[in-house]
């Protein structure tokens, strides 16, 4: 008996950008009907509830529109600062700990100099600290890389871990009030060094200096020199040394840029959102930015918009735990099923499935 | 009818997409008896091997293995029925021994008896006279020696037809003779066997039959011994094909590189150059000659400042007459110097091209630098591209698809396009043709020539000998790292230089 296979596989050559959104839509459909089922076989709630919840998290009120883009921006600014690095094959798993240095260093300046320094002048001193800082912890993997071929992977993620004692460390100093092992919210008095007010809005500055970013990656990736040596890189030493790119110059380079936007992303946290900090203030982003600049092959702009569904359902699932007494990590689980049908849909746009004709 | 047939194909369709990749193809393939399938890069070769081997399945048609008809959905499928393919880039794990290999992914009792394993595929080895240790970890091996690990692999796993993907562009000319000494003992034990390849010489002395393919499309089963090579190609390209190679006279050939006492080591400090002598005139061809791994990848790229040089010189003298050396300095310097080196590299794709990237964005590789500030300007490697690809006749859907989507033949073009553009004083060419059809390569043989009549220096390392005897001036010849002879090109024998290939002593020019 002949037996035919039941489906075949192809390589698509083309695809629309219309047939590739209608694919990615059908998949966020798809995943929100299994969620429905699977938030209906576990807790026998109505779904839309739920999912009325979450949105309401997310976007109810003018306050939880405002957290939501402040979040967006935090994670959106991790994002930029890991795509030259994933972009060169450099598997910068350690934004945590740069963020943490960065974050370190401008909590120090607001402490030390708040009340010795112009307050303008004080937030220039703390950008740039904080980026200084967030650039000698990525470099000092690449160079190691760069010299003597250590794998980035284990020596960043491991770096996150030596940050965050730092920052257990400083906190004896820090402490406020004393015992209590925080730091306290800093300069609550004084504001000083707090991101002032921008247009009327609390969080202006952030959205501000996380779009500033969004374009200027966006066009440095693109279309610039260095962009371009960073593909190379990425694609082939071999290549790269082939066309006359030295090599160790980009690697460092490169993540002396990633570190540097990952430490002001720590910045963006400390002064312009929590005015404080703690080993918590990466809060994870670090890795949650990963997916975010893989899901959105690193163009800026489909950063925003997946750091901005992945910020919706995290407020979402917040909601949900106050409002039916969920677990948090439910939202996880809704989370887990929607990243897993769009990153499935991929799949589908590179490839054709069809039944097989007789 | 079909049980004279150990494998027939019947109305075989496969598209890609629009891509018609095999065309309604029919292909019959005797008990006991090597078919040599022959075609150009694209033809539908390995399409239509891939579906014999169950990698792809075909979207009409039937295969019948022994008369019987059958579907091949993988290649635990095809293993079954007694296929077996040997494919162009091995499929061994180097740390394991040759043994070992053997038996990975065979089904087995839950013990393993090794002795008793390792004496049945050496009995194999001893009926078909392979030359191999069974005890020897892969990565200790030749590329040689790897492909009959791959050979006995199939066949101690019962295949009795076996097909072989262009066995040969990996093996020195004795290496080949001996695996096609193997290839007729195994056809005369009963074996069918399948040989896809270019070389034309090699199909004649081997083959009983010939199949043609030609875009896809099937066009007639020959047998050997009434083809001959012109009849053979003019079927494969669908016209008249003229196989000279010219070899005009050198124009005031004057001094452009030499090179003295040139010694590099590889990463485990053993030398891969040794005391290297070796002059380079400009206006003309020099052919490098060697068993593959004498030093020839290293020599080339010693001279492009990849390779840092232990001792020795490189002197470059430019047309004024002023002279630099460039053994101490790194591809870098050497561009900021102003020398025109162009540099065609055996790695295509992994060195010479960014695979990831389309025609606009590979043009830029070498000279992306140039020009202020810190953007690229796309325009003139776009308009080099669409240049290029007219030029030469690059078959690709558009110059903003990835080079690694095209054929090998295209890829190389490309390559070799680029590099000429750069108005090079020295082209060096690695391999230029390997894998290459017979359209394409004599297509890159022109360029070298015209490379040649515009006082270029040219200098190129080619594995077939009829070829480097058509085209070069003179040829060098390496011998584990040493120059073990300079010999006339138009004088040279083929024999002359198979014996200075084996000679492990430094000679000079002839």
């Amino acid at each position: 008996m002949k037996k035919e296979p039941f489906l075949k596989m192809s390589r698509r050559e083309k695809i629309s950008w219309q047939k590739r959104l209608m694919i990615r839509i059908a998949a966020l459909l798809l995943s929100l009907l299994v969620c429905a089922g699977v938030i209906f076989l576990l807790v026998r709630m109505n779904p839309f509830d739920v999912y009325k919840a979450i949105w309401d998290g997310a976007l109810g009120s003018e306050r939880r529109i405002w957290i939501t883009i402040r979040d967006t921006m935090i994670l959106l600014c991790i994002a930029i600062g890991l795509a030259p690095a994933f972009k060169m094959r450099f598997w910068n798993i350690g934004a945590e700990g740069q963020i943490l240095v960065g974050g370190a260093c401008a909590a120090a300046a607001m402490i030390y100099a708040g009340d010795k320094m112009p307050p303008v002048l004080l937030l220039v001193v703390m950008f740039v600290c904080s980026a200084l800082g967030g650039m000698v912890w990525g470099m000092i993997p690449a160079v190691f890389k760069a010299y003597w071929n250590t794998n980035e992977t284990l020596f960043t993620l491991m770096l996150n871990y030596v940050a965050m004692q730092i920052v257990t460390f400083c906190i004896v100093f820090w402490e406020n009030p004393k015992g209590s092992n925080t730091v306290g919210i800093i300069n609550q008095s004084t504001q000083a060094g707090w991101l002032p007010e921008l247009f009327g809005q609390k969080y202006g500055w952030n959205v501000l200096i996380v779009l500033v970013f969004t374009v200027v990656m966006f066009i440095y990736l693109k279309y610039s020199k260095h962009g371009y040596e960073i593909s190379v890189v990425g694609e082939s030493e071999n290549t790269a040394r082939y066309a006359g790119i030295r090599v160790r110059k980009v690697i460092i380079r490169t993540m002396a840029i990633s570190g540097a936007i990952c430490g002001i992303a720590g910045f963006v946290i400390v002064s312009g959102a929590s005015h404080t900090i703690s080993t918590a203030t990466a809060d994870g982003r670090g890795f949650t930015a990963i997916i975010v600049a893989w899901l959105s092959k690193f163009n800026t702009f489909i950063m925003l918009a997946v750091s901005f569904g992945i910020v919706f359902m995290q407020q979402g699932a917040v909601q949900i735990a106050t409002q039916y007494g969920l677990n948090e990590n439910a939202s996880d689980v809704i989370l887990g099923i929607i990243l897993f049908f769009l990153i499935g849909a991929e799949f589908f746009i590179n490839y054709k499935v069809e039944r097989a004709k007789k | 009818m079909g049980e004279n047939y150990a494998l027939e194909l019947k109305q075989i369709t496969k598209r890609f997409g629009s891509v018609l990749a095999n065309d309604h193809v029919d292909l019959t393939l005797k008990k006991s008896e090597i078919l040599a399938i022959l075609g150009e890069n694209g033809s539908g070769k390995t399409t239509l091997m891939n579906m014999i081997y169950g990698i792809y399945y075909p979207d009409e048609g039937h295969i019948l293995v022994d008369g019987k008809e059958v579907s091949i959905r993988s290649p635990k499928d095809s293993h079954h029925l007694g296929i077996g393919m040997v494919h162009q880039h091995f499929k061994l794990v180097d740390v394991l021994t040759a043994a070992e290999n053997i038996i990975l992914g065979l089904p087995g009792k839950t013990m393993l008896n090794m002795k008793k394993v390792t004496a049945e595929i050496q009995a194999l080895v001893n009926k078909y006279g392979f030359d191999i240790d069974l005890s020897q970890k892969i990565y200790e091996m030749s590329v040689s020696q790897k492909q009959t690990v791959e050979i006995v692999k199939m066949l101690y796993r019962g295949a009795r037809i076996l097909i072989l993907d262009e066995p040969t562009a990996v093996l020195t000319p004795q290496e080949a003779d001996r695996l096609f000494d193997i290839l007729r003992n195994m056809r005369d034990d009963g074996c069918s066997i399948i040989i896809i390849t270019h070389k034309l010489q090699e199909v004649l002395a081997l083959s009983d039959r010939v199949a043609i393919l030609r875009k896809g499309r099937y066009i007639d089963t020959v047998e050997t011994a009434k083809a001959n090579v012109q009849s053979l190609s003019e079927m494969m390209v669908g016209a008249k094909v003229d196989l000279d190679i010219d070899r005009p006279e050198p124009v005031s050939p004057q001094k452009r590189l030499e090179i003295k006492g040139l010694t590099c080591r590889d990463k485990e400090g053993i030398k891969t150059l040794d005391d290297v002598d070796l002059v380079v005139n400009s206006g003309e061809i020099l052919g490098i000659a060697g068993i593959s791994g004498s030093g020839q990848k290293e020599l080339l790229e010693a001279v492009a400042g990849l390779q840092a040089a232990e001792s020795g010189t490189i002197l470059f003298t430019d047309a004024d007459g002023n002279q630099k050396d460039l053994a101490k300095m790194d591809s870098v310097e050497i561009q900021e110097l102003g020398v025109s080196l162009a540099f065609v590299p055996e790695d295509r794709i992994g060195m010479g091209l960014v695979g990831d990237m389309d025609m606009t964005d590979n043009m830029m590789l070498r000279s992306y630098h140039n020009g202020k500030g810190g953007l690229l300007d796309r325009r003139g490697p776009r308009q080099l591209a669409t240049t290029i690809k007219d030029q030469l006749e690059i078959m690709t859907p558009s110059i903003s698809s990835p080079v690694r989507q095209m054929s090998g033949g295209n890829v190389q073009k490309v390559l070799v396009g680029r590099e000429i553009a750069q108005n090079p004083k020295i082209l060096m060419v690695a391999y230029p043709t390997r894998g290459i059809d017979i359209n394409s390569s004599h297509t890159i043989y022109k360029l070298l020539n015209e490379q040649k009549k515009h006082g270029v220096a040219v200098i190129c390392v080619i594995e077939d000998l009829d070829v480097l005897l058509a085209l070069c001036d003179r040829i060098a010849v390496l011998c584990g790292g040493k120059i073990s002879g300079v010999v006339n090109g138009r004088s040279a024998t083929k024999e002359g230089i198979g014996l200075l290939m084996t000679k492990h002593e430094k000679g000079g020019e002839q």
